[in-house]
């Protein structure tokens, strides 16, 4: 059974459409992870899915069940936003046990649902404390006290950690990951971060414009991006997209800056390669920049399925786990990612080798992915 | 702000004498203004031989603290020389539940149309602030009828009907201006944690409302207290408050002027809303410039 059904969601905001028909749908135990740019419409979708907001059309179905006109309270979620949303004149405990106090649970049952949470999350020390007491980082743990306390169908997250420092983001997210892991729950997870989409996902919804322009796990995202838009959104630095032209039979190579002296030809894997219309036709080309390398990176597989090339060095960043190199491919500027030890001359040549199993085809038109 | 404030100031600091002018200037104003509130004070301790030989103005010759006791409860204000004391009993019974019932409402009020949206509820909020600006004048005949109706005339629940309706006016801006600084995000919690619109309001708006409140009862304690011409025009006798009383008060021709019993009750009848501002004129400022939620 579905955890969570969203159905041809639409909303519309004055004369702006924020959602032109949303469809997810998660298995039980997912962790969704809605991302995108601000303004693409992933928080008013998850205040949706929480009846804080009313679709204009459209269905939300928890568990099996419809309830796109049932209020937030009664379709048993729980739900962590940004600025963690705190009473502020409540204790920590009395923040946790507010909804329980709301639903009329018994008081013996509210302080053992507390003393469970709070061990938990290593809450136990702040209970009595009041929120203006507290550091981000442990009103960030009491929010989601506040949320796991109820043991809901869906946890909903709104941009839980964009408002910690560094450091406890990234402890935040790993503990947020390995929460999830322990207790199984349906998880739903609005934020612009690329990172922690690919960290924490089960599945990914990258959303763009009202729309959501693909949804799949992780993996699928980052190495098959359905169109241009989640190639240049997702991963840091983005995939390199340039236009390129498809030339040969049996075996198509692309050319890179076709016609000048420094034209770049990457063989084409044999399988999943283009389909036969697309030949002689311009596409526009991606490749991720860990595709790039310092030649003599084997990229763990057999001779004849990466290529090497000489390519002009632009600028290099190293950044200590490796080094950035801009470099020009057939004229293109192109990212690529060496090893931290390897430090290309800047203003001269350098070899390097290219995983073309890595490369992706793009229609220049509907910049829909093609192979 | 902060910056150019400096700015406008460094001529005059940096100037001792322009300093001292400006010192100067500000405390002569303050002096005249004082003035009328001298002769007061003066007035309330000299007897009337006093008063007569001289005028209303000059010193003491001894003091005649007795002046506050006969104003207080045995002046004789029409007809009936029981003091101002029954006409501030008066004033309390009127000031207290009047400020208590529009302070609430007004906070509800207040609550409903920062944080929650409904149909027209800009246009609510524009009607009910619209009171602020009609003058007391214009809606003394529409209150006459009312009162009429309801068979309030000449009563103080009708005077507290009245500073009721009034008062939300003021009530609910101060307290909608105060709540709109509440984050969204919090209703939206409490929301799903299963909170309605009223538990809201008592269990997170109100507990975080001190100092709006604050303000708002001094502010309403202090006007309905001093509001004159309602209760010189609906009530009379001894359902009067203490400010339509002063009037009756001053103007009992029986004998000769008492100015020395008329300044003590002045006084007297001015002194419930000056302690309210000094117990609670920091939270005011406080209240007038704090932010709602941090």
């Amino acid at each position: 059974m579905s955890a969570l059904v969203i159905r041809n969601v639409r909303k519309r905001f004055g004369a702006q459409e924020v959602l032109k028909g949303i469809d997810i749908a998660a298995e039980s135990g997912e962790f969704i992870v809605l991302v995108g740019p601000s303004g693409c419409g992933k928080s008013t979708l998850l205040n949706i899915v929480a009846g804080l907001e009313q679709p204009d059309a459209g269905d939300v179905e928890i568990a099996g069940r419809v309830v796109t006109r049932v209020p937030p309270k009664d379709r048993d979620i729980a739900m962590v936003f940004q600025s963690y949303a705190l009473y502020p004149t409540m204790t920590v405990r009395q923040n946790i046990t507010f909804g329980m106090a709301c639903r009329g649970v018994p008081k013996r049952q509210q302080a053992e649902a507390v003393a469970r949470t709070a061990r938990l999350l290593q809450i136990e020390a702040l209970l009595d404390r009041k929120p203006s007491q507290l550091s981000g980082g442990q009103r960030q743990r009491v929010a989601m006290g506040r949320a796991l306390v109820r043991d809901p169908l869906l946890f909903l997250f709104d941009e839980p950690l964009s408002n910690l420092d560094a450091k406890l983001r990234v402890e935040m997210r790993m503990e947020i990951k390995q929460l999830h892991r322990r207790i199984g729950a349906t998880m739903v997870y609005v934020t612009h971060d690329q990172i922690e989409a690919m960290t924490m996902a089960t599945r990914i919804a990258v959303m763009h414009q009202g729309e959501v322009q693909q949804f799949a796990d992780p993996d699928t995202v980052y190495n098959r991006p359905a169109n241009l838009f989640v190639a240049r959104f997702m991963g840091a630095p983005p995939m390199n997209t340039v236009a390129a032209r498809l030339v040969g039979g049996e075996r198509p190579v692309a050319v890179i800056g076709a016609g000048r002296p420094d034209e770049i030809r990457l063989p084409l894997p044999a399988e999943g390669g283009p389909p036969p219309d697309w030949r002689d036709r311009e596409v526009v080309l991606g490749i991720r920049p860990e595709a790039i390398a310092e030649a003599g990176r084997r990229f763990g597989v057999e001779e004849g399925s990466f290529s090497t090339l000489e390519a002009p060095v632009e600028m290099t960043e190293p950044t200590g786990a490796e080094t950035i190199v801009m470099m020009r491919l057939g004229g293109e500027p192109v990212l690529g990612r060496v090893a931290p030890d390897v430090r290309p001359v800047v203003g001269g040549a350098a070899r390097f080798a290219v995983d073309t199993r890595r490369i992706c085809l793009f229609d220049p038109a509907t910049e829909r992915l093609i192979a | 702000m902060a910056e150019a404030s400096v700015m406008s100031l460094a001529p005059a600091a940096r100037n001792p004498l322009g300093r001292w002018l400006v010192y100067a200037l500000l405390t002569g104003f303050a002096a005249f203004y004082l003035v009328p509130l001298l002769v007061v004070v003066l007035n309330s301790v000299r007897t009337a031989q006093d008063i007569g030989a001289t005028s209303v103005i000059g010193w003491p010759r001894e003091l005649a603290l007795d002046n506050f006791s006969r104003a207080w409860s045995s002046y004789c204000i029409a007809q009936t020389c029981a003091g101002i004391a029954p006409y501030m009993w008066n004033s309390f019974l009127l000031v207290v539940p009047a400020t208590i019932i529009s302070t609430l409402l007004g906070a509800l009020n207040g609550y409903s149309v920062a944080l929650w949206r409904f149909r027209g509820d800009n246009w609510v909020f524009g009607l009910v602030t619209l009171g602020v600006f009609l003058p007391e004048q214009m809606k003394l005949i529409p209150w006459v009828l009312v009162l009429r109706d309801l068979g309030l005339t000449n009563s103080i629940a009708g005077l507290v009907l009245i500073h009721v309706v009034q008062g939300i006016s003021f009530t609910t801006l101060f307290c909608r201006n105060y709540y709109v600084a509440i984050p969204a995000e919090l209703l939206k919690a409490a929301r799903i944690d299963g909170a309605g619109y009223f538990r809201i309001f008592w269990r997170i708006v109100l507990p975080l409302s001190p100092p709006i409140l604050i303000v708002t009862v001094i502010w309403q304690f202090t006007h309905i207290w001093n509001e004159f011409l309602y209760g010189v025009t609906f009530t009379s006798g001894p359902q009067q408050p203490v400010t339509a009383a002063l009037i009756a008060l001053s103007v009992s021709v029986s004998e000769a002027p008492q100015y020395g019993v008329q300044s003590a009750a002045v006084l007297l009848a001015a002194l419930p809303t000056l302690l309210v501002y000094l117990f609670g004129g920091k939270y005011f400022l406080r209240g007038l410039t704090a932010g709602a939620v941090k």
